[in-house]
């Protein structure tokens, strides 16, 4: 079906030669002589994408996004494997691919148009659906060269999206350009997911993949090391950029109600309990807005560890951060702790956050951030519900502190101000 | 079939193709205020200067022709041809590295390259060629019925020169050194073919190698149709013809065999 997508056991090795003219010397000898090295950009990749999902491909530089990008939209050939991509692609590989400078936009766009494949009857009809979009004005008929950067990307996007294609690559574009025409461009892109076209999209912004995807995929050092649900997927990745630095476990273990978290670190120091309670130090799950929470959690050291830090992080529903800080920022823990040492700490938090489910992650390590040392860092340990408290109804994430000053201007009845204030 | 394929492709990118030639030919008068007047202005001080400095002028004369004008005619015939051979192979030799960014951002059929380039430098030839027809016609040396030979000899060198230049463009992508390798050949090339000087000042005996030439042929060919009105010995032509079927099947394994790996070198 158009909007299909398998990938079997995909393999993409590039040759390095030492020297240049050692690539010439195994063809004069017709490939009998082997001076190169393979490099395996990718390997073993399986999946399948049925039409209509919305897949985010997250990974960290040089893990192998790019190239299977470039296999997907059928520029670069797979080394073994097969990837069958059905129906019309467009990629957004790098806006503003073939723009030349020196004509103006319309021909441009006609130009990239006819090299997706398109008719020049299917382009020109198709402009003023282009240049609408594109927002230029009367610059569709300058040289692309007097375009600001945010216009040339502006007008690239608009012709890549101007029909709907069966299957849509993103590859990190949308942070290019300001922030309206970044919501025009999701906006697009919501309107092709619902009409069914099959999206793969790159990004290192977790809420971009989080808000437009059904699905993620972890790619690591050429392989797929990860595919699920978005949320857990990047919890993994960010777990993958603290081991970067150190030697680390990873594991997911399994919370309660079948909820699964990640826990990964060098576990110098370990969480041995955390509790959630509520003010009277009772332990809690549930919270009327702008109650006080207490995070209490308990840490047992295994080696020595100088100064840790201990931080707590709030997501949303949909694991958007919504409140993070550790104690290097609040009040510095200092000392040296050795093995068998237990420290206890408790956060105590006024919870000002909008109705809904959040959850809570709990970890330590040295220094400001998770990624100088990280001991252990426990995603999604507790979950817990913020209900409804006494305060007037409100919308949105946060609860924000709001008064309101309301100043009647008239001839008669003087000057009165009233003024009412939340919480 | 793979050359139907390609054939297809080509076809049904051919919006595509007449854009990139019309882009090219827009392209190279952009800005200027004549436009396209240059596109004709270029061919006839050519003309001008092969026919009218060379032969009034310079009073350079062919050996045993009374015409004063045998000399800037045969010229033409030579120059005017080859200059059309080395557009294709040297444009079809870098428009793989020129279009560098198209190839690795977009997945189209990479045969569509050196067909543009193929039709876009005979869009150029046409109007030169067109321009010297008139030259003939006014000045009264039309050569009448033979210049339908030119036809099958001009699909013969520009099929050699493609088939030249896509093996060469795809190789050179590998190996930076086959475009400047190619630029010295081509200067040899053109020195050992008689198109500045007349045959008769060539010892007899070199002359003989020299018709190992593969385009000594072609050129001779050209300059005899144009200057005596003559048809082509076709039964000279046949080591062109099997040099360019020769050309034509290496260049299309290469072109097979190479051009997947093209993009990751690019």
């Amino acid at each position: 079906m158009n909007g299909d997508i398998l990938v079997s056991n995909l393999g993409k090795s590039y040759r390095r030669y030492a020297r240049r003219w050692h690539r010439l010397g195994e063809w004069l000898s017709g490939e009998r002589l082997v001076w190169h090295e393979d490099f395996w950009a990718l390997r073993g990749i399986t999946f399948s994408m049925p039409a209509g999902e919305s897949v985010g491909l997250i990974g960290l530089n040089g893990a192998g996004k790019s190239t299977l990008l470039k296999i997907l939209t059928g520029t670069t050939q797979p080394t073994e494997g097969t990837a069958q991509v059905e129906g019309r692609t467009a990629a957004l590989l790098e806006l503003g691919m073939g723009f030349h400078p020196d004509f103006s936009g319309r021909q441009n766009a006609l130009v990239a148009g006819q090299l997706m494949g398109l008719s020049v009857g299917e382009v020109a009809a198709l402009m003023p659906e282009i240049e609408a979009f594109a927002e230029i004005g009367e610059y569709i008929t300058q040289p692309v060269r007097t375009y600001s950067t945010g216009m040339a990307v502006r007008l690239a996007f608009a012709v890549a999206t101007a029909a709907r294609p069966d299957v849509l690559i993103v590859d990190e574009t949308l942070s290019v350009g300001d922030v309206y025409f970044g919501h025009k461009c999701i906006r697009r892109i919501n309107g092709f997911q619902q009409a069914g076209t099959t999206i793969l999209f790159v990004s290192h912004d977790p809420l971009a993949v989080k808000t437009l995807c059904d699905r993620a995929l972890l790619l690591d050092g050429g392989r797929l090391i990860r595919d699920g649900l978005p949320d857990r997927v990047l919890d993994y990745y960010n777990a993958l950029i603290a081991k970067r630095e150190a030697h680390h476990q990873i594991l997911q273990v399994e919370v309660e109600r079948g909820r699964t978290t990640t826990r990964h670190g060098s576990f110098e120091a370990r969480i041995e309990e955390i509790d959630l309670q509520d003010g009277a130090g009772k332990s809690a799950r549930a919270f009327a807005v702008g109650d006080w929470g207490r995070v209490r959690a308990r840490v047992r050291f295994t080696s020595a560890v100088v100064a840790p830090t201990i931080g707590v992080l709030i997501r949303d529903r949909v694991g958007n951060d919504v409140f993070g800080t550790n104690s290097f920022h609040v009040a510095p823990i200092e000392g040296t702790y050795g093995p068998g040492d237990e420290l206890t700490v408790d956060f105590d938090v006024q919870l000002n956050l909008g109705v809904g489910p959040y959850t809570l992650t709990v970890a330590v390590h040295s220094e400001a951030t998770h990624l100088a040392n990280n001991y252990d860092w426990w995603d999604k340990v507790i979950g817990f519900e913020i209900v409804p408290g006494p305060e007037p109804p409100f919308i949105g994430l946060t609860c924000l502190p709001v008064q309101l000053h309301v100043a009647p201007r008239g001839t008669t009845g003087g000057r009165s101000t009233r003024t009412a204030s939340g919480r | 079939m793979k050359l139907v394929g390609r054939l297809k492709a080509v076809w049904a990118y051919r919006g595509f193709i007449v854009g990139m030639v019309a882009r090219d030919f827009r392209g190279r008068y952009l800005g200027s205020i004549l436009g396209a007047a240059w596109a004709v202005l270029n061919p006839v001080a050519q003309i001008v200067i092969y026919t009218l400095i060379f032969s009034q002028v310079m009073r350079a004369r062919l050996p045993n022709m009374q015409d004063t004008l045998a000399y800037g005619l045969y010229l033409c015939a030579g120059a005017l041809t080859w200059n059309y051979f080395v557009e294709v192979l040297l444009r079809s030799q870098t428009v793989f590295l020129e279009q560098a960014n198209m190839l690795k951002k977009a997945k189209f059929p990479r045969v569509t390259l050196p067909t543009y380039v193929f039709l876009s430098a005979t869009l150029n030839f046409a109007i030169v060629w067109g321009l010297f027809l008139l030259f003939l016609l006014g000045s009264g040396r039309w050569p009448g019925r033979a210049l339908v030979a030119l036809l099958p000899l001009l699909l013969i060198q520009q099929t050699l020169a493609i088939g030249l230049g896509l093996a060469l463009g795809v190789v050179n992508v590998f190996f930076r050194d086959v475009a400047q390798a190619v630029g010295i050949g081509l200067q040899f090339w053109f020195w050992l073919t008689p198109i500045v000087y007349p045959l008769s000042v060539v010892p007899e005996t070199l002359r003989k190698l020299m018709a190992w030439n593969p385009l000594y042929a072609l050129v001779v060919s050209y300059q005899g149709i144009v200057v005596e009105h003559r048809w082509p010995i076709w039964s000279d032509l046949w080591l062109m013809c099997a040099l360019t079927l020769v050309v034509a099947v290496v260049s299309g394994r290469v072109f097979r065999h190479l051009a997947p790996a093209m993009v990751d070198e690019l």
